[in-house]
């Protein structure tokens, strides 16, 4: 165990590093950042001014160096719209994208797993076709457009919700019950195919022939197992998340880093863009290497092999 | 005694078998047994057939303004002609613009997976032949292409490159790819251990032949079935880029950017955002029905279990 969490640590760095290369070309893919950053207005002496300022001017090697070394601790540059540390724009929006993923798995965690347990108990019930068809329209929907009808029945119409803003506690129930409903419908086919499965194998059958209640069978044979590819693909819907994210943000004004990605391409603050785009990544990639941890604590099967 | 020579069937024999059918006739009577898979092949032929005709049976204009008849409800009708889903703030009528919508999405979802199909193919199938290094470092640029959400990606690199049409096809196209190279890669190291494999480097065979005529056939299911997917997150993706104003401008007619429309009268004209969003959710509904249907249908194993 100690040596997969040992590769794995360092396959992370490597990741990280190619994630480095890749946000810098980004910017660069139209050559001279430059280009994209000053505004219309000015002429090229001062484009030129702004290059060297900016050390757009040295070899580009030379440059991803410099990007690299910076980027190292935490130092992207300064926001050129502002006036402040990169970082510390996109660390002041962090809290509230995180407390919204929280909030929206905790919605989707808590509908997915019983819904698909369920299902795959009640196999072929009017539950199961039920769910089942609740689903396929949950991965279907855009996630901003059912956020945009709940502005609609919750904010236009009933008028008890806000639709914008992170003001007031209740501001969070929309933004999240978007994301999470999106989630949910993701996991709960996944919960309940991973639950049949689990519910096919021979330990299940043999703890049913020694008399065990089916209750018992369920919560301590078959529920476990069933959990270990839920908590997989959990990680991986993350992602899913956190995309999600950058446009429901947009639909409810959510001050999240979501949003400020948008803003930020919105007015060429490619400091922010990039450290923005270094914590998406991340992100992602500790917490999945933090599941994968908590993978082999619950399945004693990779601990061992 | 009557001798068989080897490698001859006996004409016998071949008259007691079922007679061979065409993939066509496989394909399709595999299809009409499945609900699902109906449901999902009418809903993206329907698509895909307004694309093409609409212009010919859009009841209006599709971008002409007629401010007279701004933000009519749904079942509007006056003397230039009935609105079945409202108008906009412009006086544009909305099913028109629906019908409109749907060749971007159509051209989106095909080219872009295309694009990203091809571009992944190849890249997981040299990774996880050549194996290796090569294959360790290869991996590693998609993992960290993963790392970054799907659409945090498109919205930074179309921020850069500049929006459009075509632009953001090739985006999607040159972004999507990274899905498929990992999962042909996993396919690609499950088949190269078989027997047949081997079997063609004993018979002579070389290396890129080996690859292109045994192992690619048989990893090329894994991917289809993966492009029914990528078409559905395709087609998710080019919506909510438009929406943020990242994706395809005016005048070309999406259903993102309608939505976007939709958003900003929010408060008086609830039908704006109602039906271009229904359009979306429908369509890549059919697609992830054809989607499930071809998986079951591609991969016997699970048909079994089913």
């Amino acid at each position: 165990m100690r040596e997969f969490i040992i590769t794995r640590f360092f396959q992370l760095i490597v990741t990280m590093f190619i994630v480095s290369l890749l946000v810098f070309l980004m910017v660069r893919l139209r050559g001279d950042p430059i280009s994209i950053m000053a505004p219309p207005i000015f002429n090229e002496e001062q484009i030129q001014a702004l290059r060297a300022a900016w050390g757009f001017d040295r070899p580009v090697l030379e440059q991803y160096v410099t990007f690299l070394r910076k980027a190292v601790t935490g130092d992207f540059g300064i926001s050129f719209f502002q006036r402040l540390p990169a970082m510390e724009v996109v660390i002041d929006r962090m809290g509230n994208s995180w407390l919204l993923a929280a909030v929206a798995s905790l919605i989707g965690l808590t509908i997915a797993v019983p819904l698909g347990i369920l299902s795959a108990l009640k196999r072929n019930s009017l539950l199961d076709f039920a769910s089942t068809a609740l689903a396929s329209l949950g991965t279907a929907m855009p996630s901003f457009w059912l956020g945009l009808m709940l502005i609609i029945i919750f904010s236009v119409y009933l008028r008890i919700l806000p639709s914008f803003g992170a003001l007031e506690p209740k501001a969070i129930i929309m933004p999240s019950v978007t994301l999470g409903v999106g989630m949910a419908a993701r996991l709960s086919r996944l919960t309940r195919s991973a639950m049949l499965e689990v519910l096919n194998q021979d330990y299940v059958r043999t703890a049913r022939s020694k008399g065990l209640q089916s209750k018992t069978v369920v919560t301590r044979h078959a529920l476990r197992n069933a959990l270990i590819p839920v908590v997989t693909v959990f990680g991986l819907q993350l992602g899913w998340l956190l995309g999600g994210s950058v446009v429901v943000e947009s639909v409810f004004a959510w001050p999240g880093l979501g949003r400020l990605m948008v803003e930020s391409i919105n007015v060429r603050d490619i400091t922010v863009v990039q450290a923005g785009l270094f914590w998406f990544s991340l992100s992602f990639i500790l917490i999945n290497y933090a599941l994968d941890a908590l993978y082999m604590l619950i399945d004693p099967r990779i601990r061992i092999g | 005694m009557e001798t068989l020579e080897v490698g001859k069937v006996s004409p016998e024999y071949i008259s007691t078998l079922p007679p061979q059918r065409s993939l066509f006739t496989r394909v399709t009577s595999a299809l009409f047994r499945s609900p699902i898979g109906v449901a999902g092949a009418a809903i993206v032929g329907f698509v895909i057939l307004l694309a093409v005709i609409g212009p010919q049976i859009s009841p209006h204009d599709a971008v002409d303004h007629n401010l007279r008849s701004r933000f009519k409800p749904p079942g509007y009708s006056d003397s230039s002609g009935s609105y079945a889903l409202g108008t906009d703030q412009l006086g544009r009528d909305i099913l028109s613009r629906i019908i409109a919508g749907s060749r971007v999405s159509v051209l989106v979802g095909i080219v872009s997976v295309l694009i990203a199909g091809t571009i992944g193919v190849t890249y997981g199938l040299v990774s996880g032949f050549v194996g290796g290094l090569v294959d360790t470092v290869m991996m590693r640029v998609v993992d960290a292409l993963l790392s970054i959400p799907f659409i945090v990606l498109v919205v930074a690199i179309s921020g850069v490159v500049g929006a459009g049409l075509g632009t953001l096809i090739l985006i999607l196209g040159c972004t999507g790819w990274v899905t498929y190279a990992r999962v042909i890669r996993g396919e690609v190291l499950k088949v190269r251990e078989m027997e047949y494999v081997t079997a063609a480097y004993a018979l002579g065979q070389n290396r890129p032949m080996v690859m292109l005529r045994h192992v690619l056939p048989n990893v090329i299911s894994s991917a289809i079935v993966l492009a029914a997917v990528q078409v559905a997150v395709t087609i998710l993706a080019e919506s909510s880029l438009s929406f943020l104003g990242l994706g395809v401008k005016t005048p070309t007619v999406t259903w993102g950017l309608m939505l976007a429309d939709g958003k900003a009268y929010i408060n008086s004209a609830w039908w704006m955002t109602f039906y271009p969003g229904m359009a979306i959710t429908i369509t890549v509904l059919g697609v992830v029905f054809l989607g499930d249907w071809l998986r079951d249908f591609l991969d016997p194993n699970i048909r079994a279990r089913a």
